[in-house]
């Protein structure tokens, strides 16, 4: 909402500066987004008659020209092409400045001397939209009779200063000048000066002339129509068409600026149609019927429904109601007879309807927020009063006013001792009750209730009360006060926050650095992950508005996430990266979506670069060890498409798969355009959280040597490592301490389809120091077993 | 023999003085104390000689041996702390070589920031409590004063899946489920991801996180709230930190607030972070309405609380002059390693 202050100054007293009344405002609840001085860049420039025009001596292309500016006479040599003798035109003065810091001083043009500029609309940064008649390149030609040596920005409207509020939704009344001088009086404590609004009505009566019928009440509360004959359109004067540019809106003729000023001074927008062209002179406010068609003004078609509210007459749609005005009964130049519309719609059906037709328009912005009934005779009023002004047209006598429920005012309790006990503060009732009387809240002292004006919707409950009170006392002036024995709580981490802050660690400490990765995604990630068409992955939660197909499902692995992050750091030449994340896949439990989805939170790895797969498994054994989990395994992973079908495992905790790892299929790391060899593991949070151990019990530390023996045998190449740690543990017995594997080799020395596997084997006895015959006797049975069972041979 | 036994002594002394390596050293233990060393060869002759003399030769040529003894242990330690010497002058290194380092990874800074969140009012005894993303419409919009058909909720374009379900546009979603299931004191913060239709730019993820607070008991004042939020600026942004609370409008809270911090980097001066304003905008709080107590089954007559939101981008953002928010979720590793 722009807010030019000279307007504001017609209600009520500014004395502070700018800068002053942007903080008082904004701490007062109407906040400041910043303010203008309009043409504050502007000095020194004035209106010019040109004299004389000859062609420059010794230039084809320029012009000397004599010009008055005032007060005298100066030379200004110039290349324009649209000027004539006695054009009024913006002279730029020695000395003088210009919007973007541009400085103008005199100076010689080819030998001849040049005193001054002369300006176009884009040099004094003004538009076409603000002067249509303004050429677009040449020099701007000023328009009416204006005195040689006025300040230009007189001419233009720029000396005003122009505030910027942003207006929250629950103020619709503060959308107005009206409502912004009421804020600014009750902040300053000035007072606030009403419009003084009267009408002649120099016209026959309105009775008999037209009428008006509302049909929907519920989505219309009061239809006030003024009837205005011998209309003469033409420009508004300079002083309504300055206000409306400052306050942002384009004028256009006298008629539709009245209807724009009356909106931006009351809030309350309005409507012309032209009489002659609503057929039996009649008002319906009804609903739309289905498949009802109407053009509106922008010359849209748009096709109505019944939800919908239109302004008819007794034959077709005249207006989207609150929205736009139809073409069917537009004011046009020949327009003679008006009817102005005054009218409040059902917020909520006027937005729905706005949105539907996909056009929100200021009017349909305001009258979404709920307008004030009692607003609307004041404004049609208003209106009225401007046309008579402005001598546009005769106004008829008396309003047709169509109000079927009175507004109600609303009553709402008023205790100051709770508000002070819900601020923690120690406001005097008395000071309470003075806030309210500048704000227009009556206050009924024997009930202990305050009654609402009915342009305050916002205000319901003594919650809302406390607010006005506490912004104008000063939300500042709340003493800090610390819970002092209020909501006492032990609070904490639960225990799944408390892991997950682990593995976060333990992550980091082996090398891997965190990523945030975005929810949703293309369904067409799954053809890239190689994923199966019946996977149960590409059931989805879909978002029915999306922001592109790219982020349009929420998604069920975080695969290509992590393989994009890769591929991004991998194709900025980035050497090596090493990550992970901490995310949820969202996995719904029917199709179409009836209930919410299961959010599975999971940890996603990600390596390329000097890594291969044991960097990855190394991670997930060292979280593993870090939470303290001994019951897990990985176990080679041969057919998921997504990964290599020779170095890929799937982690198995405590009996039960809980993810995944390996390196990448080269097919789908070639789609992501990423490093030929990346290594991937999702791994889900919760088996993790489950299986935990953080407490360890203490073991007390051994008191006898441990006896060592070095094992390496031959085993065909297919033989897992984790077998034949299996079959050491079960042959040691129970003296065996740590298997330690130090080799495994293939190639040279080793037969074709073998490999060599060497292990370093640790005896103890917690009681006792062993003895070799012992540690040799266990040796023995180990080797058997693997001979026995694995074919192994001793090496 | 005396003679014979100082001489010895004499000569050994010489000798042993002129000492250069650990093989001379033991050549001379050799030819003074070995078996056949002239020491031995001197005492070989004891056998000629008187009782009386005996003890006192004996005696001298013990002196005599016990003296080079401990004159060839000398020697050695003097050779040894030369060597020793000589030695650690040939193992200098070029100590400016970068060392052997074990690369950590980093934390993301939204996790950093979220942490430190965290941290403060966990050590305030709040309890931490998370809900689902893609939420019910009720709790976040319904159940929050914000019926189907209110403009507010225009104003944060949501994401729907369908009439019901949506991806939801705030945290407060998950007070709502807490308050519906205890009761009174309630101290949580709720920190999590949420969305709205934002165009991705440099200031806008559709995808962002925010952490919100509630407290709920009886007799919580908004000056509750001003003490809560000062002490957390400050424990957050620096010691010297003040907060400063504008009215304000949210469907959630009355009264309600924005509430700028003192600028981090001026202190209030005023300059290029703070727009010369010498204030930032961090947080939106207010007293919780009555209505939303009311509509968790919390009597707003007994009980009063208040709430308090803020973004965690934005505040990565100001506390690391991060000047894109699209850096954040990029993830390019040489963005990452400077956390
Ligand atoms: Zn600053």
């Amino acid at each position: 909402m722009k807010l030019p202050l000279k307007w504001l100054k017609d209600y009520t007293d500014i004395k502070v500066s700018p800068k002053e009344y942007a903080d008082a405002l904004t701490m007062s609840g109407s906040k400041v987004e910043g303010y203008e001085k309009l043409g504050e860049e502007i000095d020194k420039v004035v209106v010019g008659r040109i004299l004389t025009i000859e062609k420059h001596p010794d230039a084809d292309r320029l012009l000397v020209t004599q010009v008055d500016v005032g007060n005298e006479t100066i030379q200004i040599v110039t290349g324009a092409t649209n000027i004539k003798v006695d054009d009024l035109i913006p002279v730029a003065l020695d000395g003088s400045s210009l919007p973007g810091g541009m400085k103008i001083k005199k100076g010689k043009l080819r030998a001849v001397e040049s005193n001054g500029m002369m300006c176009s609309i884009a040099e004094l940064g003004v538009t076409k939209d603000d002067f249509p008649n303004a050429a677009e390149d040449g020099i701007f030609i000023l328009e009416g009779n204006l005195t040689p040596g006025t300040d230009i920005k007189e001419v233009l409207g720029l000396n005003d200063t122009v505030i910027e509020f942003e207006i929250t939704s629950n103020r619709p009344d503060c959308f107005s000048i009206l409502g912004l001088a009421r804020e600014s009086a009750a902040t300053f404590k000035t007072d606030f000066i009403k419009p003084e609004i009267q009408v002649k009505e120099e016209g026959d009566s309105v009775d008999g002339q037209a009428t008006v019928q509302i049909e929907d009440s519920e989505l219309c509360y009061r239809y006030a129509g003024r009837i205005v004959k011998d209309v003469r359109i033409e420009p508004s004067p300079g002083w309504m068409q300055e206000r409306l540019k400052a306050s942002g809106v384009r004028p256009v003729n006298n008629i539709v600026d009245i209807t724009n000023y009356v909106m931006l001074e009351y809030g309350q927008p309005m409507h012309a149609f032209d009489l002659e062209n609503l057929n039996g002179h009649k008002i319906v406010v009804r609903r739309a019927k289905n498949g009802e068609k109407m053009k509106t003004l922008d010359g849209q078609d748009r096709d109505l429904d019944a939800s919908m509210l239109v302004i008819a007459d007794a034959q077709r749609a005249a207006a989207v109601a609150g929205v736009m005005g139809g073409e069917n009964s537009e004011i046009t130049a020949d327009t003679k007879t008006i009817l102005f519309e005054s009218a409040t719609f059902n917020g909520i059906s006027v937005r729905l309807t706005a949105k539907k037709l996909g056009m929100r328009t200021e009017a349909s912005g305001r009258f979404e927020k709920g307008l004030d009934p009692e607003n609307v005779l004041d404004a049609i009023n208003r209106a009225a009063q401007l046309v008579e002004k402005l001598g546009a047209g005769v106004v008829c006598k008396g309003v047709i006013d169509c109000y079927p429920v009175k507004a109600a005012k609303k009553t709402i309790e008023f205790n100051p001792a709770r508000i002070n006990a819900l601020l923690g503060s120690d406001v005097s009732a008395e000071e309470m009750k003075s806030i309210f009387a500048r704000l227009e809240i009556e206050v009924n002292e024997a009930e202990g209730t305050v009654i609402a004006p009915t342009f305050r919707p916002d205000l319901e409950c003594e919650a809302d009360l406390a607010e006005e009170v506490a912004r104008f006392y000063g939300y500042n002036r709340i003493k800090p006060t610390l819970l002092e024995g209020k909501a006492t709580t032990i609070g904490g981490l639960t225990y799944e926050q408390k892991i997950k802050q682990l593995i976060g660690r333990t992550l980091q400490a082996c090398g891997l650095s965190e990523i945030y990765t975005y929810s949703f995604t293309s369904p067409k990630v799954f053809d890239r992950i190689n994923l199966p068409k019946d996977s149960e992955l590409r059931g989805t939660v879909v978002i029915s508005n999306p922001l592109g197909e790219d982020y349009s499902i929420m998604r069920t692995t975080t695969l290509p996430d992590m393989l994009q992050v890769l591929a991004t750091n991998y194709n900025r030449r980035v050497e090596e990266a090493r990550l992970f994340e901490m995310s949820y896949v969202y996995l719904p439990k029917s199709l179409p979506l009836t209930e919410l989805p299961y959010e599975k939170p999971v940890l996603t790895l990600g390596m390329y670069g000097d890594v291969d797969f044991y960097d990855l498994s190394g991670a997930v054994e060292e979280l593993m060890s870090k939470l303290g989990i001994k019951e897990y395994s990985l176990e080679p992973v041969h057919d998921n498409p997504s990964f290599h079908p020779g170095r890929t495992a799937k982690l198995i905790v405590n009996g039960k798969e809980a993810g995944i790892l390996g390196e990448v299929h080269p097919s789908v790391s070639e789609k992501f355009e990423a490093a030929q060899r990346n290594y991937v593991g999702m791994i889900d949070i919760e088996p993790l959280v489950g299986n935990a151990v953080l407490k360890p019990e203490y073991k007390p530390l051994p008191k006898y040597p441990a006896v060592t023996r070095d094992i390496a045998m031959l085993v065909d190449e297919g033989v897992l490592v984790k077998e034949i740690e299996r079959v050491i543990t079960e042959k040691a017995g129970k003296i065996l301490e740590e298997i330690k594997l130090f080799d495994v080799y293939k190639g040279k020395q080793v037969p074709e389809g073998k490999k060599s596997v060497a292990y370093s084997i640790a005896f103890r006895a917690a009681d006792r120091t062993l003895t070799d015959e012992e540690a040799g006797k266990a040796m023995e049975k180990i080797v058997k077993g693997l001979s026995e069972k694995l074919g192994a041979q001793l090496r | 023999m005396k003679e014979q036994l100082n001489n010895i002594r004499l000569e050994a002394e010489k000798c042993l003085n002129e000492v250069k390596s650990s093989a001379d050293l033991e050549s001379l233990r050799l030819r003074f104390l070995g078996k056949k060393g002239e020491l031995t060869a001197v005492l070989r002759g004891m056998g000629g000689l008187t009782s009386d003399e005996r003890p006192i030769i004996g005696q001298l040529a013990n002196d005599v041996r016990s003296f080079i003894e401990g004159k060839l242990e000398e020697g050695a330690k003097i050779l040894q702390n030369k060597e020793q010497e000589l030695r650690l002058k040939t193992e200098y290194i070029d100590v400016t070589i970068p060392g052997k380092r074990r690369f950590i990874g980093k934390k993301h800074p939204l996790t950093i920031v979220s942490d430190e969140i965290k941290d403060v009012f966990v050590s305030l005894g709040y309890e931490i409590a998370e809900g689902p993303e893609v939420e019910l419409d009720y709790y976040n919009f319904e159940a929050l004063n914000i019926p189907a058909g209110h403009p507010a909720r225009d104003a944060q374009d949501t994401f729907y899946i369908n009439d019901e379900i949506l991806l939801r546009s705030q945290t407060s979603s998950v007070q709502i489920r807490v308050m519906e299931n205890k009761k009174p004191p309630i101290k949580l913060i709720s920190p999590g991801r949420v969305y709205r239709s934002d165009s991705v730019d440099a200031t806008h993820s559709p995808v962002f996180h925010q952490v919100e607070g509630l407290v709920v008991d009886k007799g919580i004042t908004m000056g509750d709230l001003v003490g809560t939020l000062q002490l957390f600026a400050r424990r957050l942004f620096g010691e010297d930190t003040k907060i400063r609370l504008r009215p304000h409008h949210f469907q959630f809270t009355e009264p309600s607030a924005e509430v700028d911090v003192s600028c981090w980097t001026c202190g209030g001066k005023g300059c290029r972070v703070c727009k010369n304003e010498g204030w930032i905008e961090i947080l939106g709080a207010g007293m919780v309405h009555p209505k939303v107590l009311e509509n968790c089954g919390i009597d707003s007559k007994v009980y009063s609380g208040f709430a308090f939101g803020l973004g965690v981008e934005r505040t990565a953002m100001g506390r690391f002059n991060i000047d894109d928010m699209r850096l954040l979720f990029e993830n390019d590793m040489r963005f990452l390693r400077q956390f």
